[in-house]
């Protein structure tokens, strides 16, 4: 049987109370269904595709695996619609849109998602060297230390992706 | 009909100038005829329209739609470039069976640029020359004395006394149709067209503020998952939903035939549902096996025609029975998927009663690559007019061709239709890896004949294929869940050609023979007017397949390409002077050239790596005969020890005529290159006797068995270099699929250069590499 639940979230910097009746649901359907946030996207369902991506307290994280009742009271959510607005976007996503870093896009919230917890991983270890396309393929292959997710795209941008990331890092680090 | 529609809502608006346009070769010769308010609209079936509005701006009413691969911006600049508006003055409405009239065709195959762009041109030039008119008279000045800038139409450089167009235009209704002879804009005089304008989409993608078919919400949707038979050929015996009721927010399951759906209030209520619900299936016949593919589709039983792809030159048999040596290989490529990163979606709102003022019954929202052969098809499907039905297009994720999307568009519609409610339908990872129509596994044989000089004399291409196109065409039973509901496919015509894409070579040999045997890929039979058709019920005898990016040009291009460098290895010539020998088109020439300067051919091959071996190769083609010409070279490291290969650097050399966007166009070489490395060395469809066992991305518990499998960052060539030979007063052609065929044969072509190891059978795994080295 299913067990509802309520948590209290910071979704980009605004607090929601949000409910499910299956504790059990992943965030992705909540921030997408309740809260109509379309940067996470659904992509396979298993943390295979990088598509739902979203930063939990910082965290890189799933949300199409990430159950409701694993998340704690209060934690933070910051997806891609929080990152940045038309006129001021984030040094990503203007470093994305600059390089062209995409074709359908729809595995610009991975990419973008992705390297933002990537870069603030390396600023809240101490490093700010921007990283080299090979350290950013490592990472987008799930072979970085520790970071086992795989990053998808299906058009082919790679070397765009690449290239906007390194291009963001040189601001943000 | 469509046209009418069209009438009513652009014609009947003051302030505006309407141009339409069609695709059709009949209007062409139609003469350009403008009407005022009180004039009768000409009855003509258009496809296209482009509309002045009143505050100046410019609409794109496109029956093309934008797939993610940039049409949409270079479409726009084509039109700001003929009517001296901003960019940013152009909008693009399309793919919606209310706004966008009459075209029953598809945007595919690298058409729409090639297509649309010069009729669009026309039109554009054509509203261009009635302003000119308009402001000359009002002005008073003559046209040669006039010049436009950013919407205005002035005297000189200054542009003095200027009126903007909506201002020209003022209270009349003016429609034209498009003047095949109108003056066209000097090419040299181009700012717009051949600048690589940053793609209009992109920005609201990065920012999470643009709307994909993923994420269309109606008033009152519903969520539903479609729960697929246990095998292809398997048939419905029963359900309990019992499971069901535990589910908060699930309300009910739609059973028709072999279609199970089950509805919620709620996506993730509607996900568990399904997991719960039981279904019990019977299985039907089993598939060919996947292990005795190439043997398959060579076997007559499975052949339902044969014949020349082009007519034959010269007499191969004689050729080669008199040649000094001869050559015969056999290729295959497996079925392989689109494979696109987000599953397929539809929204479907099917009323019980048509709408009183507009007719429409059922609206459904599909990222399909034609909204008019999709309403048709839903129309048969819910057994409801064509004209009740209202479809929309909305941009998906990449569909590289026919993917799931048409078949999520009729489950959400069928669903709508058993609800009365509206409903969407998202694929999960498993329906789109396992259900989506496949693009075809191929055999090709090839024999050669060479003469005592190292010449060709005799050519023989010969390909097994299943069909390449079954899109939805306006027939439910080219839909999944019209097929599961007892629709069969419609008759074949004429199936030869389907799969023999660039399978005729351009090279200039004496003799030359190419053909292709057609394979069935359910039971046929021929029925009352002599066609084949499927029997019922349907029963497939190898997967359902469709369009891939290319289509038979990926198999055939690595056939035909790596068999020039066999017989050039036999003749001991050097690959790249073995085919200018047959080359001399100056376009071929020069592509070649091209691609030999920018990868150093003349040079030595790359280093290898320690403990690697390195080789380059390289392959040329002229798309579909007489389009793009396109030629590459390979870079790459393999590893003797575990048979890995890295593709390390790829050359594009292009030639695509005009170029619009040539960053965009770059983009989608890009992209073509990468995606045929993926293609090349990973990707291979997983069936049993039952369906797809490649359901997921990577294996996993669930999913233990080798799954499909992309390229992933580190596997990607770590330099793509892209070399663009602008023809600009030539016809823009196509790039969205050129650049896909000449990567197999590259590939395979360098690990030979590498190793002595010859590939002929896709993906080019470590275990085959390892399996082809000289021992």
């Amino acid at each position: 049987m299913a067990t509802p639940l309520t948590r209290k979230l910071s979704i980009n910097g605004t607090t929601h109370w949000v409910s499910v009746d299956d504790d059990t649901e992943p965030l992705l359907y909540v921030l997408r269904n309740q809260l109509g946030l379309n940067g996470p996207k659904f992509g396979c369902g298993l943390a295979q595709c990088g598509a739902c991506t979203v930063l939990v307290d910082g965290t890189i994280t799933r949300s199409c695996v990430k159950k409701m009742n694993t998340l704690n009271d209060g934690a933070s959510v910051t997806t891609l619609d929080g990152l940045g607005r038309p006129g001021q976007p984030h040094p990503l996503q203007q470093a994305f849109i600059a390089q062209q870093a995409g074709q359908c896009a729809y595995c610009g919230n991975a990419m973008i998602m992705g390297a933002l917890g990537y870069l603030q991983g390396r600023i809240a270890a101490g490093n700010h060297d921007v990283p080299s396309e090979d350290e950013i393929k490592q990472f987008l292959s799930g072979e970085s230390p520790g970071s086992p997710l795989v990053y998808l795209c299906r058009c082919g941008s790679h070397l765009r992706i690449v290239r906007a990331i390194q291009q963001a890092a040189k601001e943000m680090l | 009909m469509a046209g009418t529609i069209s009438r009513r809502r652009f014609l009947a608006r003051a302030g505006t100038l309407a141009v339409a346009f069609s695709f059709a070769p009949a209007l062409a010769h139609i003469p350009s005829t403008v009407a005022s308010a009180a004039g009768a609209a000409p009855d003509l079936a258009v496809d296209s329209w482009l509309v002045i509005e009143p505050d100046g701006s410019v609409t794109i009413y496109s029956g093309k739609v934008e797939l993610g691969t940039g049409v949409e911006t270079a479409l726009s600049q084509i039109v700001a470039e003929e009517l001296f508006v901003d960019l940013n003055q152009v909008r693009f409405v399309q793919g919606d069976t209310s706004l966008t009239p009459g075209d029953k065709g598809y945007t595919a195959g690298s058409q729409t640029i090639q297509s649309e762009g010069p009729k669009l041109r026309v039109a554009a030039a054509t509203a261009f020359q009635a302003l000119l008119a308009l402001a000359s008279q009002q002005i008073g000045v003559a046209k040669p004395a006039l010049r436009a800038q950013g919407g205005k139409i002035g005297i000189g450089h200054n542009l003095n006394r200027a009126r903007a167009y909506g201002q020209l235009i003022g209270q009349e209704q003016i429609q034209l149709t498009s003047d095949p002879n109108v003056t066209l804009k000097d090419p040299a005089d181009y700012t717009v067209v051949g600048t690589p304008v940053p793609r209009l989409d992109l920005p609201d993608k990065f920012l999470a503020r643009f709307t994909y078919m993923q994420d269309v919400r109606v008033e009152g949707m519903l969520h539903a998952r479609v729960v697929r038979s246990a095998g292809r050929n398997a048939s419905f015996v029963s359900l309990d939903a019992s499971a069901c009721a535990s589910v908060p927010g699930f309300l009910q399951v739609v059973q028709q035939g072999n279609f199970v759906g089950v509805v919620a209030s709620d996506e993730w209520a509607a996900i568990q549902a399904a997991k719960v619900l039981t279904v019990t299936w019977q299985q039907g016949p089993a598939l060919a096996a996947e292990a005795d593919l190439p043997q398959a589709l060579q076997d007559p039983a499975n052949i339902y025609q044969s014949g020349p792809t082009v007519p034959p030159v010269g007499d191969v048999d004689a050729a080669l029975a008199g040649a000094a040596a001869t050559r015969e290989a056999t290729y295959f490529t497996p079925f392989q998927m689109h494979a696109s990163v987000g599953p397929s979606c539809g929204v479907a709102d099917v009323r019980n009663a048509p709408d009183p003022a507009t007719g429409i019954q059922a609206t459904v929202w599909s990222g399909t690559q034609g909204v008019y052969p999709l309403q048709g098809a839903i129309a048969q499907l819910l057994s409801l007019p064509a004209s009740a039905v209202h479809v929309i297009y909305a941009e998906a994720a990449g569909c590289y061709g026919h993917n799931g999307a048409d078949d999520a568009a009729a489950d959400a519609a069928l669903l709508s239709q058993a609800m009365g409610q509206p409903v969407r339908v998202q694929w999960m990872r498993q329906d789109e890896h396992g259900w989506e129509p496949l693009g075809p596994a191929m055999v090709h044989t090839l024999r050669g004949g060479i003469d005592a000089n190292g010449g060709v004399v005799a050519w023989d291409h010969e390909v097994w294929t299943p069909v390449h196109s079954t899109r939805p065409g306006g027939a439910a039973g080219n839909l999944l869940a019209g097929q599961e509901t007892g629709a069969l496919p419609p008759a074949l015509g004429s199936p030869v050609g389907s799969g023999t894409r660039n399978q005729p070579v351009n090279y200039a040999f004496p003799n030359n023979r190419v053909t292709e045997h057609a394979v069935a890929n359910f039971l046929m039979a021929r029925n009352g007017s002599g066609k084949l058709a499927a029997t019922a019920p349907l029963t497939y005898t190898f997967p359902r397949t469709s369009a891939l990016r290319s289509l038979g040009g990926f198999s055939n291009s690595f056939a035909n390409e790596s068999f020039m460098d066999e017989l050039a290895a036999a003749a001991g010539v050097d690959p790249y002077e073995f085919r200018m020998r047959y080359l001399s088109d100056p376009r071929a020439v020069a592509v070649m050239q091209a691609m030999a300067g920018q990868a150093g051919l003349s040079g030595s091959k790359p280093e290898a790596w320690p403990g690697m071996k390195s080789g380059r190769g390289i392959a040329y083609l002229q798309y579909e005969n007489s389009l793009a010409y396109v030629a590459a070279a390979a870079e790459v490291q393999v590893n003797p020890g575990t048979g890995a290969v890295q593709v390390t650097r790829v050359v594009v050399a292009h030639d695509c005529g005009q170029v619009i966007n040539p960053d965009g166009l770059k983009n989608q070489i890009e992209g073509n290159v990468i995606q045929a490395t993926s293609r090349t060395l990973k990707e291979q469809v997983a069936y049993d006797a039952n369906g797809v066992t490649s359901v997921v991305w990577a294996p996993n518990p669930t999913y233990a068995a080798p799954q499909y499998t992309i390229l992933h960052f580190t596997e990607v060539p770590a330099a793509i270099e892209v070399v663009l030979i602008d023809q600009p007063a030539a016809a823009a052609w196509g790039a969205g699929e050129p650049a896909t065929e000449v990567i197999p044969a590259a590939i395979g072509n360098a690990i030979f250069d590498a190793t002595g190891a010859r590939l002929r059978t896709a993906p080019f795994t470590p275990d085959r590499v390892l399996a082809a080295l000289p021992s």
